[in-house]
């Protein structure tokens, strides 16, 4: 996509937004010409929210009668490359697909009539929605009386629709971009992790097959889930489970070095959480908890019922880390070390709101906590 | 009456073991061998012991032994319909609604119906439903604490208001459930050890018999009780359909892991709320006996509590009122605290929510928290005293009158719409909490009229239904679109993995 159309397609919206502000605190409403831009942004203002929505024939239809008061024509209509998606007021029906496949194919605006028919009488302008060079559909204005200034508004208008559904494309990517992160999360399972379990349970093998056995049965469970492909969230009992298989395994390394304290209340238990949402914490905290020392370290994990909410927290006493650090990882601007943790930061905030965004609270030497807060429910988030 | 301190020591200890368990139940820490046993989920009959623990409220406690002994055999209409509820909800809306995801009633509105009005209309039921439900629990321990120690009665009532408010403000019922599981045996041993052996004194004393009369003839409007048969209809109407509609029993039910655990806990429930209600009518009856002056009082309320005293007398007498204070206590506390937990989410996610005014979560928690029960507090301080169980089954009417359509057609009627669901909240509370507001402002009234707003659910429930179903025929082209997904959710069994 064209960095440079996102950027100005933004800048007008600020632009537009801000002059209808402008305008909507004047004492008094201006002159004739101010209030007819007023009205004109207004009406703006009413089809963008449809078409944010795409190019699809619901958005369309909804916008197609504001886009027909913006245009000042008898009529409206909306085509995408292969068919029309709506088609408001009179004579709108009489077109078809290929009058406006010359538009289609060569990106220019032109003036066509219903076959069949000659003289004056209905017109059709239609002029085309092109986002990054590419046609995408056409807008066409119905008209008994087709003058220069109808031409000119009609493609003036196709292009800020244009610009509206290049904005839905930006939505819709912004959504793929995290599901690939979410997918690379999964096959992000640290390298380090596999290669350290294996090693484990290899020094069981003669010493104790049998546990030995049970280790790798842990392990093969533990991948089945971390790389299973369906699904944005899973209740908080088959993640906790989950985290108990990957903590066996780190406690078939790390011996007693590994100290674990497990609280979590039943009633919080079905909560919808995003998948592999805690998997990334708890790998920090046994990292970060015994990460340069001898002795043992404690890994708290903590899941309380909150009335509506529930809140879940990871803890350890180890090293910590410099809290402007972790405020940069959380941003994203990290240096890769923690990606886990603002990979789970985005997808709360996305699934639940800013609001439900992960505290971290952490200072050198001073261990580290990480908490959130999970709604029990949320509209459109089923486990 | 016996002034005696006995009694509020007991009710002292189970205030003190309620904040124990609910502080501590959970802080039990579990060490990395038995990590699973520290997220096992809830089994079927410790959840069902919650449910029946946080349901069995002063009406059940108290009120239910008070009504037979005025109003005769009419009254056990009363115990069979706060169990057949469950029957109900069992039947037709335990699994799909667990299914549904939902924690509260706006949520199942949200997700049936997609509206934020419709929430909107939800949530202030809701409130107002826990503040009608929250005031007997004030008014009953007013006159328990009047009848046992002789302190007026609003100090009963600041006990429990402020107890609530502090434990469920701080967040100190962590362990809810274990606390309301723990209630509903302590309760069960409360009513059930004084009412053997009070059936035990009353054989040795000869199985002393009065003059029953009317009392026993079912439908004979004792105790000046008019149009009995429209009443009991109504009360028949209003506790089999306003179960499912109160608010702090589907948050309960969010405890099960799917929908086939919720109907197993449902039918545990029906059978640990049967075992219960044998014992308060034995209260009644033997109230006839030993207590026959109380009838027809404000008192009638406290014969649980006085009749042991009565029969037994010194030392035994008191400890089995002890007993029974303790377990009246245990009533108040713990339905208060599982409608104040409730009302709190509502008004702070919801109401309060709206604006940025509130602060955070938490914040906007404890501020709903005060306003979940100082207004109920108030309300129990200046509103005539009525039947405790009389005013219970005005909440059941009002549950009964909206959130029953709500439920039972928008998990049955695929073309219910969000203004037919709006209309009937609307309609079915309006009519159900003005009949309510008249009553309790200016009740109680006489004649057919007074009938009506006495025990409104019997026209409100069909008014709301019909309301509802002609409503949404008429906007018939406004069934929401994600009906059918909606309507997959709720009804596909737990095995089909749907995530797909």
């Amino acid at each position: 996509m064209n960095p440079f159309a996102v950027v100005a397609a933004a800048a007008a919206g600020t632009f537009v937004a801000a002059l209808a502000r402008w305008l909507l605190h004047r004492r008094d409403l201006g002159s004739e010409a101010d209030r007819a831009t007023f009205a004109t942004l207004h009406t703006a203002s009413l089809a963008a929210p449809a078409l944010r929505e795409g190019l699809t024939p619901d958005a369309a239809t909804a916008a197609a009668r504001h886009l027909r008061t913006l245009l000042g024509s008898r009529g409206v209509a909306l085509t995408d490359t292969e068919r029309v998606l709506t088609a408001e007021g009179p004579g709108a029906d009489l077109l078809d697909m290929t009058l406006v496949a010359p538009v289609l194919r060569t990106g220019r605006s032109a003036m066509t009539r219903p076959p069949g028919t000659a003289g004056p009488g209905l017109r059709f302008v239609v002029a085309p929605l092109v986002i990054d060079d590419r046609v995408l559909g056409t807008l066409v204005a119905v008209t008994d009386d087709a003058t220069a200034v109808l031409a000119r508004t009609t493609t003036e208008v196709a292009r800020w629709v244009s610009a509206q559904i290049e904005l839905a494309e930006l939505d819709a990517s912004r959504a793929r971009l995290a599901e690939a992160e979410v997918r690379a999360l999964r096959a992000q399972i640290s390298p380090h992790f596999i290669y350290n379990a294996l090693t484990a349970i290899a020094s069981y093998v003669r010493t104790d097959p049998e546990h030995a056995r049970e280790l790798l049965l842990e392990f093969a469970d533990f991948t089945r889930y971390s790389f299973r492909r369906h699904g944005d969230f899973t209740t908080l009992a088959e993640e906790l489970r989950s985290i108990d298989r990957y903590l066996t395994l780190e406690r078939a390394r790390f011996g007693d070095r590994l100290q674990l304290t497990v609280r979590v209340a039943p009633e919080v238990l079905p909560v919808a959480v995003p998948y592999l949402c805690l998997q990334p914490l708890v790998e920090n905290a046994v990292r970060h908890g015994l990460e340069g020392r001898a002795g043992p370290g404690r890994v708290t994990i903590l899941a309380e019922d909150a009335g509506a909410d529930c809140t879940i927290s990871v803890e350890d006493d180890g090293i910590g880390a410099d809290p402007e650090q972790v405020r940069r990882a959380l941003v994203g601007e990290g240096d890769g070390d923690s990606i886990g943790v603002g990979n789970v930061d985005e997808r709360l905030r996305l699934a639940f709101g800013d609001e439900y965004g992960l505290v971290v609270e952490t200072g050198p030497g001073l261990g580290t906590k990480v908490s959130m807060r999970v709604p029990k429910y949320a509209p459109g988030v089923h486990a | 009456m016996t002034e005696s301190w006995w009694p509020v020591l007991a009710v002292i200890a189970v205030v003190v073991v309620t904040f124990v368990i609910g502080t501590f139940g959970v802080r039990v820490s579990r060490t990395t061998s038995d990590f699973l046993v520290a997220s096992r989920s809830v089994t079927p009959l410790v959840n069902a012991s919650a449910i029946s623990g946080e349901y069995l409220s002063a009406a059940s406690f108290l009120g239910i032994a008070g009504l037979v002994l005025t109003y005769g055999v009419d009254m056990l209409w009363f115990p069979v319909g706060y169990t057949v509820g469950y029957l109900v909800l069992l039947v037709l809306v335990a699994a799909p609604l667990r299914r549904s995801g939902a924690y509260t009633l706006p949520d199942f509105a949200e997700m049936r119906l997609g509206s934020q009005r419709l929430r909107l209309i939800a949530s202030v039921l809701v409130v107002l439903i826990g503040w009608l439900y929250l005031l007997p629990q004030f008014q009953g321990a007013g006159i328990t604490l009047h009848a046992l120690t002789g302190a007026p009665s609003w100090v009963g009532a600041v006990v429990v208001a402020v107890v609530v408010g502090v434990t469920v403000a701080t967040g100190g019922m962590r362990s809810i459930t274990s606390v309301q599981a723990f209630q509903y045996w302590l309760k069960l041993a409360a009513i059930s050890i004084p009412a053997v052996l009070l059936v035990g004194a009353w054989f040795r004393h000869g199985a002393p018999v009065f003059a029953a009369g009317d009392w026993g003839t079912p439908l004979s409007g004792y105790g000046g009780r008019d149009y009995p048969v429209y009443k009991t209809y109504s009360i028949v109407l209003a506790t089999f359909l306003g179960t499912m509609g109160l608010p702090h029993v589907l948050v309960r039910f969010y405890t099960n892991p799917d929908g086939r655990a919720t109907r197993r806990t449902t039918l545990v429930v029906l059978g640990l709320l049967s075992a219960f209600y044998v014992f308060p009518p034995v209260f009644g009856a033997l109230g006839r006996v030993y207590t026959p002056e109380l009838a027809g009082t404000p008192a009638a309320d406290t014969v649980v509590l006085l009749l042991p005293g009565r029969v037994f007398g010194g030392w035994w007498g008191e400890a089995l009122s002890s007993l029974v204070a303790a377990g009246a206590f245990a009533a108040f506390l713990s339905t208060a605290s599982g409608l104040s937990v409730s009302i709190a989410g509502v008004l702070s996610h919801d109401l309060l929510g709206r604006t940025r005014r509130f602060g955070d979560g938490v914040r906007r928690f404890r501020i709903g928290t005060l306003v979940a029960v100082v207004v109920p507090f108030l309300l129990a301080l200046v509103a005539g005293q009525l039947d405790l169980a009389q005013t219970v089954t005005l909440a059941f009417a009002v549950a009964a009158s909206t959130f029953c359509p709500l439920l039972v057609l928008g998990i049955w009627w695929p073309r219910l719409t969000v203004r037919g669901a709006s209309a009937a909240l609307v309609v079915g509370g309006g009519s159900a909490l003005g009949a309510v507001a008249l009553v309790l402002a200016a009740g109680p009234f006489t004649g057919f009229v007074g009938a009506l707003l006495d025990q409104p659910a019997a026209w409100t429930v069909p008014l709301a239904f019909g309301t509802a179903v002609v409503v949404s025929l008429r906007t018939r082209d406004r069934v929401p679109r994600a009906t059918s997904a909606a309507m997959v959710r709720l009804h596909a069994p737990d095995e089909l993995d749907l995530r797909r």
